[in-house]
């Protein structure tokens, strides 16, 4: 693991979907820096054998009856169109128009 | 009576149902506070003034009428603004969701407005929780209310000030690697954080969901103990609320600790934490001593890789999480930036909306958490994190076998200058170095002031208890 550069900062930003300024990046590349080389601590644990934790309270895949149960607020049942007032895009139906997929 | 927003909540249960006093009138004494104090503070980013005085009004009729619907009817509290509230702005105190507005309660909103409560306001915090400052808010830090020169901590900063303040009664805040405890100590209140899955997670924005916690913060134990017992349980919407019982957490005060095995692990109190810190916290052991505790010895060795541990799995789970901010469903559009221009097409506007709606720490986070789970760097990374998290666990499984309960300090030094680390990310992550290891393994552990500092600043303690033996945390908290 070696220390980490501005091209990768960009890399990880275009993975992550973040537009991120030249200035941004050349921010982040020291910080980034200094944290990963903070993380190198871990490469002194002996870890042969151990497993993974991923949750710790021992449930695995809850499952739940499978039924239609609307959703509720306040003793009613919430309604699309009132989940719908949460967009700034224009709402169709019940669907929010976005920008084209495709470009032109 | 005047300074009613001074007293805590058994206190003012008792007043109102003797008559003594109305809900109205401690509700309007806590906006009094927030009038005078808001501005210094920044503790609130939303005041629900009238809201609020018609819930205590609600409240007055049904005590009049001998029908309350418990202790925390009519008292007024404060919800961190992560908490979904239906129709009311919950920010996240993001840039991305400032007008975001939700259409159902979290399911702890829902059963503390079951049982009366009277939210005054929406409290500041770090952006999306992550912080140990609330320096990253949108808007604005909140100040310490005992020295305004240093911060409330993080990142429920704000649900910290707001009690300590007195401008509210108690408050639910969110704790993933020590957002509850870390604030608690630095305003010197009390403040629990659960085990894992003790409280729903549902309508609470998600931070690092094999982390995340909500717990209250109050101004004396048996008040913590009264809102738990409100909002634990398991909650259909949120599969990861295990079926254990809910006990009567008002059955564990006053039994005191005579013959319980304190444990004080020996890594808590070693290089960097600061002498006064640690002279603070062995006073209130040597009192808990006296008071008939046995003191242990404990070592947790895998402490110092805590902090290396957290720093990968939260930014991981974050990053995925923060996905959903994409700027359709919902959120802020993209703007059209400086130049006003649309996005070229539906990737240019995830990038465009995003590089707007988060500011510096999330997108330091959202980045660290993306290239720790890229190809070739998620075995270095990741999945060594989650090898070494197992080993935090099994070193507090063998110091339980020593010990009932564990204290520590919550933070190696009292509330710290705002600005002093800001530049710093590295410096803050290590802040957290004392609460996130009880976070790694979901152990409750509750924040009980300990002693003030020479310079007048609170100190804290934390008293770390196996899963679900928050009633344990309560009955040593009260004797601290």
């Amino acid at each position: 693991m070696t220390k980490i550069t501005e091209e990768q900062v960009g890399h990880i930003a275009k993975l992550a979907r973040l537009e991120v300024s030249d200035a941004e990046v050349k921010k982040f590349t020291g910080q980034l820096s200094n944290v990963f080389e903070y993380m190198e601590i871990l490469q002194d644990v002996n870890t042969d054998g151990v497993p993974e934790t991923s949750q710790v309270t021992g449930l695995e895949n809850v499952s739940d009856e499978d039924k239609l149960v609307p959703w509720q607020a306040s003793g009613e049942d919430v309604k699309p169109a009132e989940l719908l007032r949460a967009t700034e895009l224009p709402v169709e139906g019940y669907q929010v128009l976005v920008q084209s997929v495709i470009k032109k | 009576m005047t300074d009613l927003n001074k007293l805590k909540i058994s206190e003012i249960a008792e007043g109102l149902k003797a008559g003594k006093f109305s809900s109205e009138e401690v509700t309007k004494d806590c906006l009094k506070r927030i009038d005078e104090r808001n501005k210094d503070l920044n503790a609130f980013v939303l005041v629900m003034k009238d809201d609020a005085i018609a819930k205590a009004k609600d409240a007055d009729k049904r005590y009049k009428s001998g029908k309350e619907f418990g202790v925390l009817d009519g008292v007024p509290m404060a919800l961190k603004d992560i908490f979904n509230t239906r129709g009311v702005r919950t920010t996240c105190c993001s840039p991305g969701l400032r007008d975001f507005v939700p259409e159902y309660d979290a399911t702890v909103v829902e059963k503390l407005n079951m049982a009366g409560a009277v939210c005054v306001g929406k409290a500041n915090m770090d952006e999306f929780a992550c912080g140990a400052s609330t320096e990253h808010s949108f808007f604005g830090v909140t100040k310490n209310p005992h020295d305004l020169s240093k911060v409330a901590g993080g990142s429920s900063g704000g649900s910290a000030a707001s009690v300590a303040d007195d401008m509210c009664i108690y408050s639910l805040g969110t704790d993933t690697g020590g957002s509850i405890r870390q604030p608690a100590s630095f305003c010197g209140v009390y403040g629990m954080k659960v085990t894992y899955g003790r409280v729903s997670r549902s309508g609470v924005t998600a931070m690092a969901s094999s982390w995340d916690t909500v717990g209250p913060f109050a101004k004396s134990v048996d008040d913590i103990a009264t809102v738990l017992q409100v909002i634990a349980g398991h909650d259909r919407r949120d599969m990861t609320t295990p079926q254990v019982e809910v006990p009567d957490y008002s059955s564990f005060l006053g039994k005191g600790v005579k013959g319980l095995k304190i444990g004080l692990p020996k890594e808590y109190f070693g290089e960097g934490v600061e002498k006064e810190t640690r002279d603070t916290v062995m006073a209130a052991v040597n009192r808990l001593e006296k008071a008939g505790a046995e003191i242990v010895e404990v070592s947790l060795p895998a402490t110092k890789y805590a902090i290396a541990v957290y720093y990968i799995s939260m930014p991981a789970e974050l990053s995925a999480n923060l996905e959903r901010y994409d700027g359709i469903r919902f959120g802020k559009k993209y703007s059209g930036g400086s130049a006003g221009k649309d996005a070229e097409d539906i990737v240019d506007y995830y990038f465009k909306t995003r590089g707007e709606a988060f500011g510096d720490e999330i997108k330091r986070r959202i980045m660290i958490g993306t290239y720790v789970l890229s190809a070739g760097y998620m075995d270095a990374y990741y999945k060594k994190a989650m090898k070494v998290r197992t080993l935090i666990i099994q070193d507090f499984e063998k110091a339980f076998k020593k010990a009932d309960v564990l204290i520590a300090p919550v933070s190696p030094f009292p509330a710290f200058g705002i600005g002093e680390k800001a530049n710093d990310p590295l410096a803050m992550y290590t802040a957290d170095a004392l609460t996130i290891p009880a976070s790694a393994a979901g152990l409750p552990s509750l924040a009980c002031p300990a002693g003030v500092s020479a310079a007048g600043l609170p100190i804290g303690l934390q008293i770390i208890a196996p899963q679900f033996k928050e009633g344990l945390c309560l009955q040593v908290g009260e004797c601290v």
